[in-house]
Parts: structure tokens; C-alpha cells; sequence
């Protein structure tokens, strides 16, 4: 009973991987791009929302925002900054294949900002972990002994209904097929007029709204934030994005709900110092046996890279 | 020389050093994310073997060396399956699972960290660090360097060439490998402890940046880098102060102000990355650059020279 409760509580942990998951999956398979400011967007959404309800805005000093709208200014926030960041590291970048580091352009540029974006937060904040019990919503109901927690069900359901909004959108609507032809061949779909300049946007807003959701519900869950919450997450959505295949968002909720899985069990069984090893050993023998990860196609991120 | 100076020359000459063992896999077209995870591997060979029996320095660090460089060789063939971003994130990994493993190795102390009874004086890093940059020097300019650089800018051409790129990118990994581990285990006798959250994911993400912001074309390119960002944080101490007490005199603030926040620093290390990566995306020493500053200095038309370059 204890394993099937620690199962449970796996998927509801795996739940804010797959979201984020999913924000670095569109990243790598629309754009090419590892996107490191993934996690300070995070970040950003949940320190904002405690921010703005505990302390107010900083420098023009507006007084505290209510509980209500403060997580909806977060995520607006964060999708602004996930503009900013395309701004400087993708659009301007010169990208011509052929030199084999040239690829890493945007990823480092990337990392540029992951430390602009954490140290302006701690600046304006401290480094402190911070209490944020005002979101926290405590409603626990059993089923034949197994707890569930309402709120973590809740971002669950919250997760897996923006998986499938955004894959109905990529494969339906004009944008979507529009940047799908952007992904299989950038200069194919330029020549046949896909603007692929305004195309761009929509992924770093797409993933600034996915990042401040999983921040958001993340607050809501664990009642805490912190300068450095998004690193230990981030880190462990790549290897969920890893492990279901680069570029299938699928496979990043695949990836996401085991790595979450992998993490509980792994503490159930083995304690806590031990996760690093087996989520990290999980992602090195995936990547020698089978690259292209659970539901990956051999081609993304080996043709053009 | 005062302690601090000596402290910051050892930083330095470790950081330079660090910087070499990236340098090499990224100049054969490789970007290892995982560089902390090797300088753990040697750091704690040398902390373990010095600890544990006694051995002294001038074994321990060839030791260091030997086990970074193996355990680079034998993960390279199946690391270097993998390509682009599949590599920075097997890279990754890697150096996570080597700090988890350690971390739960009691022998090596665990989370307590391991304290190294041996000590070197900064002037054992220093030779290393000349040493080091002498030899790629040297490398960079054999026919195995220049392979390198070839493969770097086309490996399936230079493949065609009939030079084998598999086997020199092995080499330069392992190379890269063996540095690493002689920047930890001069980093385990300088400092005389180790601790496995001193070789964290940061480390590795502040040495890549280093290395590619320098340049991976030249040689010159990592110990730019290295010294730049090594010695960036020392002049900011001073002058960050300054500038803020200034600032706080135009708006009419008086009395003691408070230091900057440490932040800060960081903050500029990652706007010269962003500006970098649009300005100088192949980094500031490029073989275009080396050619047209010796051009300058035979007094030759600088500008043809660097047309042909």
C-alpha cells in the first residue's frame, strides 16, 4: 500500500516535470535549442507571485497584490521575460550550420541570462527560501487508504490538459503547422512562406506560459520558493525530456511522470542522497542505448547539429 | 608577495588549467558540460590516496591526472556516440552521477567533504598552468592539432580526408579528462579539503563560458577567458563599491553605504555573455584576429592580410 502511495505521489511530483518538460521539448524540436533560461523562468513565476503578495513591486513601490491576481501578473511577467530572452539570444544570432560549436551559440547565450534572470531576483529578494502558504490550498481526500492531495490532482489535470491544448494546436491550427514546417527544414519552410521571424515568438511565449504555470502550481503544492527552486526541477525536466526523446511532447510527459516516479520510489527504497545517481544514471545509460530516447526520432538534434 | 595575491595566483593558475581541459574536446568540435565532474574525479584520487595512505604530492597528482584521463578515454567511446546537444546533456549527466556516487561513498567522506593533510604552495599550480599552456601550445601546432581544428569546422569532410576523427576526438577527450584531474587534485593540495558541493553544475557552466567567451579557434582563447573571468570579480570587489557610492552621491545620499550585493557580479559575467554571443559568437581570439595582429606587427598591410585570413 505504502509502494502504490509513493507511486501516487511520484506522478504528482512528475507532474511539474512534464510541464516544464514540455517547454524545453518545443524548444529543442521547433528551434534546435537547449533553452537554460527554462528554469529561471520558473523561478520567476513562483518568486514573483510571493513577491507581489508579500512584499510588492520593488523600485516604484506599488503596494501588496491580492492572492487572487498576483499569480496571473507572475506568469505575465514571465512570458515578457521569455520575450526578452528570444530577443537577444535567438533572433539576432547569426545561425550557420557547418561549424559544429556554432549550435551552442544560443545555448550559452541562454546561460547568460539564467544568470542575469536568478541573480537580479536575489538581488532584489535575498537567497533565502521563502514561506508562500497564501496559495497553498490543503484538502486531502483517501481513497481505500491512499491519500490525495486535491491541489497536487489539480495541477496534474492542470498539466496534462496544457499538454494536450498545445499538441492540438501544433497539429490543427495555421501557427502550429507553420512551425512544425519550420522544424523539419527552416529554410524549406522560409521558402514557402513561412514567416519563420514571427513564428519564433510564439514558442518563447508558449514557454514562458508553461514555465509560470509549473511555477505557480508548484508554489501551490509545496508552499515554498526560492531563488535557486528552478536549478534541482529544471535539471530534472531535461532528463525527463531526455528520456522520452527530444523534440515528441509525448514523450516529455512520458519522461516526466518516470523521472517523477523513478525520484519517489528511489527515496521509498534506497533514501534521499541516492536520487541524483539514479535519475542521472537513468538519463547516461538511456543516451548510450538508445539516444533518440523513448518516442524520439533519430533525426532531431543529429541532422543539424 | 601577500597571501592574497598568492591566493588569487593559485585560482587562477587552477582555473587556467580547467580551462585547457575543456578547451581540448571543444577544439576537435566536442562542448563537455560535465568539466566539474572530472575535477572531482582527480580532487578526490588525490584527497583519498593522500588521506588514506599517505602517498605524497608528486604521486598523487600524476595519479589525479591518470584517473581523469581514464575515466575521460573509456566514457568517450560511448559519450561521443552522441553529438550536439545529446552530448552537452550525456556531459551533464555524467558529472551528476559522479557527484551522486560520491556523495554516498563513505570511504570519501560523503557530504562531510575530505580533508587532504598534503599541501603545495602557489608556485606548484603556477608551473602547472605554465607547463599546461606550453603543451597545447605545442599540440595546437602539430599535424594532431590541426586535425582537430579540422575536425571542429567539418568533421565528415575531414573524415573523408582520411583523417580519423573518432579516434583524435577520443584523444582529445581523455586529454581533456587527465587536465581536469590535475586542476582538481592541485585544487585538493592548495586548498587541503574537498568538498563534492564545491564541483557543482555551476562550475561547469562558469568554465564552458569562459572557454567559448576567450575562443575555441586558438590557444590564446581559454587563457583570456580563464583570466578574465578569474580576475573580473577581484577588480569588481574594489570597484563595485565605488561606483555605488557614486551613484548614491548624485542622488544626494550621504553617510556609509552599504557594500553591493555579491550578485552583481554575476550579473555582468552574464551580460558580457549575451553581448558576446552576438558580437563575437566565435569568441574573443579568433584566427582571423591572431592573423591580422601579427600582420600589424611585421608592419605589412594588416588589412590584406587579414582579407586572406
Amino acid at each position: 500500500m505504502l509502494l502504490i502511495q509513493q507511486i501516487i505521489n511520484g506522478v504528482m511530483l512528475g507532474s511539474v516535470y512534464v510541464t516544464m518538460a514540455v517547454a524545453f521539448t518545443l524548444t529543442i524540436g521547433v528551434l534546435n535549442f537547449l533553452n537554460f533560461t527554462i528554469p529561471t523562468l520558473f523561478m520567476l513565476a513562483g518568486m514573483g507571485a510571493w513577491a507581489l503578495t508579500a512584499k510588492g513591486v520593488p523600485i516604484i513601490g506599488a503596494p501588496l497584490i491580492p492572492v487572487v491576481i498576483a499569480p496571473i501578473i507572475a506568469i505575465v511577467t514571465t512570458i515578457a521575460a521569455s520575450l526578452i530572452v528570444e530577443r537577444f539570444t535567438f533572433r539576432y544570432l547569426k545561425m550557420k550550420y557547418g561549424d559544429s560549436t556554432e549550435h551552442a551559440i544560443p545555448l550559452v547565450s541562454s546561460l547568460g541570462f539564467l544568470l542575469i534572470i536568478e541573480n537580479l531576483v536575489r538581488i532584489a529578494y535575498g537567497t533565502d527560501p521563502q514561506r508562500f502558504t497564501a496559495l497553498e490550498a490543503d484538502f486531502t481526500f483517501d481513497i481505500a487508504g491512499l491519500m490525495i492531495r486535491v491541489p497536487q490532482l489539480a495541477s496534474l489535470m492542470i498539466s496534462i490538459g496544457i499538454v494536450f491544448a498545445v499538441n492540438r494546436a501544433l497539429n490543427h491550427s495555421r501557427i502550429g503547422r507553420g512551425l512544425r514546417a519550420v522544424a523539419e527544414n527552416p529554410d524549406a519552410a522560409n521558402l514557402l512562406g513561412v514567416e519563420a521571424n514571427k513564428l519564433v515568438p510564439v514558442i518563447f511565449m508558449l514557454t514562458g506560459l508553461l514555465c509560470g504555470l509549473a511555477g505557480i502550481l508548484f508554489a501551490m503544492n509545496y508552499g515554498e520558493v526560492s531563488p535557486q527552486m528552478g536549478e534541482d526541477i529544471g535539471s530534472k525536466a531535461i532528463a525527463g525530456m531526455v528520456i522520452g526523446g527530444l523534440g515528441s511532447i509525448w514523450g516529455a510527459v512520458i519522461g516526466g511522470l518516470i523521472i517523477g516516479v523513478a525520484e519517489m520510489l528511489t527515496i521509498h527504497l534506497f533514501g534521499a542522497d541516492t536520487v541524483q545517481v539514479v535519475v542521472w544514471g537513468l538519463l547516461l545509460v538511456m543516451l548510450f542505448f538508445r539516444p533518440q530516447g523513448l518516442l524520439g526520432h533519430n533525426s532531431i538534434g543529429k541532422g543539424k547539429l | 608577495m601577500s597571501g592574497y595575491m598568492t591566493g588569487i595566483l593559485t585560482v587562477l593558475s587552477i582555473n587556467i588549467i580547467m580551462a585547457y581541459a575543456i578547451f581540448l574536446p571543444a577544439a576537435a568540435g566536442q562542448l563537455n558540460l560535465g568539466g566539474a565532474g572530472f575535477q572531482a574525479l582527480g580532487a578526490y584520487a588525490t584527497a583519498f590516496l593522500s588521506a588514506k595512505y599517505g602517498t605524497p604530492s608528486w604521486a598523487t597528482i600524476p595519479a589525479a591526472m591518470l584517473v581523469g584521463g581514464l575515466v575521460g578515454g573509456v566514457l568517450a567511446f560511448p559519450l561521443l556516440r552522441t553529438k550536439g546537444v545529446y552530448l552537452v546533456l550525456a556531459t551533464f549527466a555524467l558529472a551528476e552521477v559522479i557527484a551522486g556516487a560520491i556523495l554516498n561513498t563513505t570511504a570519501l567522506g560523503g557530504a562531510m567533504g575530505l580533508s587532504v593533510p598534503d599541501y603545495v604552495g602557489a608556485n606548484v599550480p603556477m608551473i602547472a598552468a605554465a607547463c599546461v599552456t606550453l603543451f597545447v601550445f605545442y599540440l595546437m601546432a602539430t599535424r594532431f592539432g590541426l586535425v582537430m581544428r579540422a575536425a571542429h569546422d567539418d568533421d565528415v569532410v575531414t573524415d573523408l580526408l582520411g583523417a580519423n576523427v573518432r579516434a583524435i576526438r577520443v584523444v582529445a577527450f581523455a586529454l581533456g579528462g587527465a587536465l581536469a584531474g590535475l586542476s582538481g587534485a592541485l585544487y585538493a593540495l592548495a586548498f587541503s579539503f574537498v568538498d563534492i558541493s564545491t564541483f557543482n553544475a555551476t562550475i561547469s557552466i562558469y568554465v564552458l563560458l569562459y572557454v567559448l567567451l576567450g575562443g575555441t579557434q586558438t590557444a590564446f582563447g581559454p587563457i583570456l577567458g580563464a583570466t578574465f573571468f578569474t580576475l573580473l570579480p577581484e577588480v569588481l570587489r574594489s570597484v563595485l563599491p565605488q561606483v555605488k557610492a557614486f551613484l548614491a552621491g548624485i542622488f544626494g545620499q550621504t553617510g556609509a553605504i552599504a557594500p553591493p550585493d555579491e550578485s552583481w557580479r554575476f550579473i555582468i559575467l552574464g551580460l558580457l555573455t549575451v553581448l558576446m554571443m552576438i558580437f563575437r559568437p566565435e569568441g574573443l581570439v579568433t584566427r582571423t584576429f591572431i592573423e591580422r595582429l601579427k600582420g600589424a606587427l611585421r608592419g605589412q598591410g594588416a588589412r590584406r592580410k587579414g582579407a586572406v585570413a
